[in-house]
């Protein structure tokens, strides 16, 4: 279903903090239910064009738990403040009200539409990137499609969303910092896991920081295990108008990241790298 | 109801070329888009003889009240827009303007007659914020430049000519007079004022391409006096553009000579600007009259 056309202000219905990020919901009473790895472009009806002039442009951010509300969809994001616009979302108070154009780009497919004989998933995050995963999670819970959660986190203080998006499932931590989970990379908890005897039977589905996305893709292509990458991009518009958020296809020329993209198949993407 | 260079449009406000892709936004918006489309007439990208991939990333910069871009004009060259982007282009509720660029007189010539000979298209904008490459230098940064380039495609068509000024010189009028002695039907302006910007922590250029080009409400005050200037110049209408993002930005460009507005970076805000900016320059309306006090200096 498509996003309705324009931009629509929706109401704050609550922010709390997770970690070292924080969690906000919106009342969309307009739009559809976004699926898993969908985004929206954000912004705050006041106080956006601050004194400095920025924020001046939305902001994309994907969309981590959704639900019922009394009247429309409840959309939860994911934030960690570290610009004038993620900043100003974190300050985000109940019964303000944000801009919001959305549900934008393509979702996460099952793993039996990646890849035929593929049972189950295995999902991996990397900071403030388990957004979309908490939801991809829930809905493949919700179709009984065999998942694994494996997540990573730079320290305590770049760390969240556990204790509420992922609070009812189990969790695999890795943590550079050593204080939760393994000492080191998600990466290195997906490497132990695509050597076991099932690893062809699944399908590896991840967002994070650009280098831990390149090493899953790595590790995947290495193994021959189609994967699933959500990408980030800088992006001014969210629905195709600007071409900022260009990324690299193999054979040479970009994607759109935002109306091809968010989430591209892992043999579809060169190397990612930061833009 | 607004006529420009014999095309009759439903409001005053138009795309930015470059700024609004509408088979992207359909793709995305559905149907809806077609029902209530922001724009009384569409300016396609600039479209080039050959397919381009653009520039490599990053692309977009934010800036105080605006943003840099160097997007390096992707598309899918003369064959690819016309059996490809132009019959969908062809489907919009409004008239259809393509934008053309070309680095020699030669190519720019096949292009504005390729593109003339289609009856979807309403009128033709040229680009010349490019170098010729047999002088090397920008045709639209050189009064002759442009003067020889609209009297070689002046007998091509006699559909509207538009010439895109670009504001990156002393004298914008100056251009403006040489493209109409050259046989221009209408100026557009301004194009995006040439920027860079620094990562502050890796202190390298904050774009790919070193530097781009700036827009949004920052180039505001530079557009409405370049458009000033030019609409004194020349009898000509010319299309405003610079940082609109209201009907009151609307009406300043207006008030300082413009026939028709075009509104580009605040459509990646708002896709739906266009209308809204239409309606809010309608003081008769609702939105327009709430718009009312905001024009006073305070």
């Amino acid at each position: 279903m498509s996003a309705p056309f324009g931009r629509r202000l929706c109401e704050v219905s609550e922010n709390h903090s997770s970690g070292g990020y924080r969690v906000f919901s919106l009342l969309d009473r307009e739009g559809p239910t976004p699926l898993p790895g969908q985004f929206y472009m954000l912004a705050a009806e006041d106080h956006w064009e601050q004194l400095g002039g920025r924020p001046f442009l939305p902001r994309a951010i994907s969309v981590a738990e959704t639900g019922p509300a009394a009247a429309g969809v409840r959309l939860d994001f994911l934030i960690e403040g570290i610009g004038p616009g993620t900043g100003r979302l974190c300050e985000l108070a109940p019964g303000e009200s944000v801009w919001v154009n959305g549900p934008l780009g393509n979702a996460f497919r099952e793993p039996r539409e990646v890849s035929a004989g593929a049972a189950g998933a295995i999902l991996v995050g990397g900071g403030i990137g388990v957004a979309p995963l908490a939801l991809l999670r829930r809905r493949f819970g919700e179709r009984n499609v065999p998942v694994r959660v494996l997540l990573g986190f730079r320290d305590a203080e770049h760390s969240g969303g556990l204790d509420d998006l992922f609070a009812c499932c189990e969790v695999r931590l890795a943590s550079e910092d050593g204080h939760a989970g393994h000492q080191g990379y998600v990466t290195d908890l997906l490497a132990a896991m695509l050597t076991g005897d099932d690893a062809g039977s699944a399908v590896v589905y991840s967002c994070g920081p650009a280098a831990m996305l390149e090493a899953v893709r790595a590790l995947c292509a290495a193994h021959g295990v189609a994967c699933e990458l959500a990408l980030e991009s800088p992006m001014a518009c969210g629905y195709g108008a600007c071409f900022g958020c260009a990324v690299p296809k193999p054979e040479g020329g970009y994607l759109r990241l935002c109306v091809d993209g968010p989430v591209i198949a892992g043999d579809r993407v060169a190397e990612v790298t930061h833009a | 109801m607004p006529e420009f260079c014999g095309i009759s449009l439903a409001h005053p406000v138009i795309n930015a070329s470059g700024t609004f892709d509408a088979i992207a936004a359909r793709r995305v918006y559905g149907d809806a888009l077609l029902a209530d489309f922001p724009f009384s007439a569409f300016v396609s990208k600039t479209i080039t003889p050959e397919p381009r991939a653009g520039n490599a990333p990053r692309r977009i910069w934010e800036t105080p009240a605006g943003m840099i871009n160097s997007i390096g004009l992707p598309n899918k060259g003369l064959e690819g827009f016309l059996a490809e982007d132009l019959p969908q282009l062809a489907e919009l509720p409004v008239p259809l303007i393509v934008s053309v660029m070309a680095t020699g007189r030669p190519e720019f010539a096949r292009l504005v007659e390729a593109v003339a000979d289609r009856e979807e298209v309403a009128a033709i904008e040229l680009n010349v914020s490019c170098p010729n490459v047999h002088s090397g230098l920008i045709v639209g940064e050189a009064p002759a430049e442009t003067e020889a380039l609209l009297e070689a495609l002046r007998p091509l068509t006699a559909k509207p000519l538009i010439v895109k000024l670009t504001p990156n010189v002393a004298d914008p009028a100056a251009v403006a007079v040489a493209a109409e002695s050259g046989g221009a039907d209408a100026v557009s302006l301004i194009n995006t004022l040439k920027a860079s910007a620094f990562d502050p922590l890796s202190r390298e250029p904050a774009l790919a391409a070193g530097h781009g080009g700036l827009s949004g409400p920052a180039v505001r005050p530079v557009a409405l006096q370049q458009l000033r200037s030019v609409a004194a110049a020349i009898g000509l209408p010319a299309i405003g553009m610079g940082g609109i993002g209201s009907g009151a930005d609307a009406a300043e460009f207006i008030a300082a000579g413009a026939a028709l507005v075009a509104v580009g970076t605040e459509s990646f805000r708002d896709p739906r600007a266009g209308s809204r900016v239409a309606a809010e320059l309608d003081f008769t309306s609702p939105q327009g009259a709430a718009v009312q006090p905001a024009l006073d200096l305070d």
